[in-house]
């Protein structure tokens, strides 16, 4: 493609595997308040609170996790968009945590963002055309003003979209559709980094395939990195390479796809793989099947020690005390944050 | 709910107080459900039946065909699983048993809802309200939605009792705590007085489950009942659901477009495509063998939890339009086996071997793929 080109200065030094974006301890709390002139801080969600990964070049993380866990947090620290607390959030070798607002606009087109509800993150009175080349109108310098609606109309094609769409409103499009316009968008700059977050959840079953498929192509055309945020567990194991599950702010284990999904060692992962059905009736009631207690505790007041010990069936006294760290445990790869961590299968049949 | 529909409830429920005879025994059998009686259910009557049921939508831009001919059955301690995607008609289907439909712009224009033997399109409103929850009951996929945010849960469960069999404020309340210990909610007592927002979501959907139990429904409908919830409060209102059918000896129909909720709960399952049946059999043969290709391409084209797949392949195109349906076949458009017979002759449901059916006039080349 002809657009290759423009591709961001800063993403053409890095070759597959590179780490292209580094967060570490990562922390977001967002105050409580109380009072309307004179407002005093009585709390802290902590919505992040110590985060710890890397990103490579061309690999797509899974961020999971329930509502409330600080995936979507977490996404908007990678951003930018909120500022962290503490800690560093390395974007191609810049640091993102401290930056002034004037910098902040200039880092933030490598990486970009898909958002989950098709229907209202497109604006209903702009045209499509105005939607995927509105990055260009921040970002001049990425293409002259003439090249800019030849380049609309390659992205609506790269993207499964007729170009000659290009002077359509967002409501005449299905909503698999939109969510092509919004990858066209986000594709716009060239970033080496997309955080897809929850990009197909909103879809219909039978155009959730398209939209994945789409982005499995993208990625190896344009060698994206990817951190997908989501709640379908068959998803993201569908598309990532590697994946953390997040609880209460907190990574509680992270590594391979098939490490996870085959060999999980933290009592969460294992709960909550084991919850997602499997659309085959032949394995109704040989599965390991986990139901966890009671909901998730405030994050404006985490459980001392291991954050997941007041529903967790493995908990022992030492869990209260001790908050276990992201460690590599026994014989497997991956890092578990659990004092107790042991392999269970729980995805397969297994009596 | 308005103002006028609620303080006419009031109304009913002061006149109904004089009437009911409140026995010692758990004061079941009050004239309501005298009332009730003289509908004439058949007890040994079938549970549910539904046959060649037609709504449509008049609407401005034209009649759209919700829901063209559906038929299907459930009986005690059954689980129907209806699966199809947003304006299949599934939900429609569940409106318009449950006699909730908004009318205009819906309309039932044909086919029969008969429960124990009785026709349930025939029956006036007035008598329908009756039937609804204590015969037929529903939960709603958005809790929170579905709950009056003004009153509390406690007065919301009691309600029916009120309505239904003409308790008094405290035995409704007694009878509204009895109902949130079934579905686990810890300290009932305490929290029969909280609003519906100070609950949590699955605590929410818990609630909700509790007042479609309240009058011992025979057939409860749960239409996307799990799909605001994350997977691990989901496992637990499927297994409650689960749990309180054996016990209750219920006909569930489960409404949902997760084909993985459908594998693990139900006996039977009906497939829906553009307002009609494509499918309908055994849970098991269709997820080994689907007979129809929409089923077939939904199956390949989801990822599964237990499995690192290839491509998914993914099913072209949209679903169509219902007011304008494509002639024959509604999904030949999509189809990978379309022929020109597709085009033109909409396809019968075909029976393929006596237990299932397919509304594909190639259904025997789809299973011997």
């Amino acid at each position: 493609m002809s657009e290759t080109q423009i591709r961001s200065a800063a993403a053409a030094g890095h070759r597959r595997g590179d780490v292209v974006l580094s967060v570490k301890d990562a922390v977001k709390h967002f105050p409580i308040t109380q009072g309307i002139v004179f407002q005093r801080t009585i709390g802290q969600v902590r919505a992040v609170d110590g985060v710890t990964f890397e990103l490579r070049k061309g690999e797509t993380l899974g961020l999971v996790g329930e509502s409330g866990c600080g995936k979507s947090t977490m996404s908007r620290v990678i951003m930018g968009l909120v500022p962290a607390t503490s800690g560093s959030v390395n974007l191609l070798g810049e640091e993102l945590v401290g930056m002034k607002e004037r910098e902040l606009r200039r880092v933030r087109r490598n990486v970009q963002i898909i958002f989950q509800d098709p229907y209202a993150s497109l604006d209903p009175r702009m045209t499509v055309g105005g939607i995927v080349g509105e990055p260009f109108e921040i970002h001049p310098d990425a293409a002259p003003k003439k090249d800019r609606k030849r380049k609309v109309q390659e992205l609506l094609e790269v993207v499964g979209l007729n170009p000659e769409h290009y002077n359509r409103y967002p409501h005449q499009f299905s909503g698999g559709q939109r969510q092509r316009i919004g990858i066209a968008r986000a594709l716009a700059l060239r970033p080496p980094i997309i955080v897809c977050d929850e990009p197909v959840s909103a879809l219909d079953v039978s155009v959730q395939a398209q939209v994945v498929n789409l982005l499995e192509r993208l990625q190896a055309e344009f060698d994206l990195s990817y951190v997908f945020v989501a709640h379908d567990l068959s998803v993201v194991r569908h598309i990532s390479d590697r994946v953390a599950v997040m609880y209460l702010g907190k990574i509680v284990e992270i590594g391979d796809e098939n490490q996870i999904y085959e060999h999980p060692t933290h009592p969460y992962t294992q709960a909550l793989l084991s919850a997602v059905p499997v659309p085959d009736p032949a394995v109704r009631g040989h599965r390991e099947q986990i139901v966890l207690q009671g909901d998730v505790p405030s994050p404006a007041n985490p459980p001392s020690g291991c954050r997941f010990r007041t529903r967790c069936w493995k908990a022992q006294d030492i869990c209260a005390e001790q908050e276990p760290p992201l460690l590599r445990r026994g014989a497997s790869d991956q890092l578990s944050a659990c004092h107790f961590a042991e392999e269970l299968d729980v995805v397969h049949a297994v009596h | 709910m308005s103002t006028t529909d609620e303080s006419h409830r009031h109304a009913t429920a002061t006149a109904a107080t004089g009437v009911d005879t409140v026995s010692l025994d758990g004061r079941r059998g009050t004239a309501r459900d005298a009332a009730l009686d003289s509908i004439g259910f058949d007890p040994t009557a079938p549970l549910l039946q539904v046959d060649d049921l037609q709504v449509e939508f008049r609407t401005r831009d034209g009649v759209a065909k919700a829901i063209n001919g559906v038929s299907f059955s459930v009986d005690e301690g059954e689980t129907l699983g209806i699966l199809g995607e947003s304006g299949c008609g599934k939900s429609v289907t569940a409106q318009a048993i449950m006699g909730i439909l908004d009318t205009p712009p819906a309309y039932v224009t044909g086919g029969r809802v008969v429960l124990r033997g009785v026709d349930l399109l025939t029956l006036p409103e007035e008598t329908r309200r009756r039937v609804r929850a204590s015969k037929v009951a529903m939960i709603f996929q958005d809790a929170l939605s579905s709950l009056n945010p003004v009153f509390t849960v406690g007065y919301q469960l009691g309600e029916l009792f009120r309505q239904h069999r003409g308790y008094s404020k405290q035995d409704a309340k007694k009878e509204a705590v009895g109902l949130l210990e079934l579905v686990g909610i810890p300290a009932a007592a305490d929290r029969v007085d909280d609003y519906p927002h100070q609950f949590s979501g699955g605590m929410r959907q818990r609630v909700m489950i509790a007042m479609s139990l309240a009058l011992d429904p025979d057939v409860l409908i749960a239409d996307e009942p799990t799909t605001a919830l994350d997977v691990t409060v989901q496992a637990q209102i499927m297994k409650l659901l689960a749990d309180l059918q054996a016990e209750r000896n219920m006909g569930l129909i489960l409404i949902t477009h997760d084909m993985g909720v459908v594998a693990d709960v139900a006996d039977k399952i009906c497939v829906m495509y553009a307002g009609r049946i494509v499918e309908r059999a055994d849970v098991h043969s269709t997820y080994k063998s689907p007979a129809h290709p929409y089923t077939q391409a939904l199956l390949r084209s989801i990822p599964r939890v237990d499995l690192k797949g290839q491509e998914l392949d993914s099913i072209e195109g949209l679903p169509p339009n219902l007011t304008q349906l494509p002639g024959g076949c509604s999904f030949h458009p999509r189809c990978t086996y379309a022929r020109d017979r597709c085009r033109e002759d909409e396809p019968p449901l075909y029976d393929v071997d006596g237990e299932r059916q397919s509304a594909c006039h190639f259904y025997a080349e789809v299973l011997g793929q």
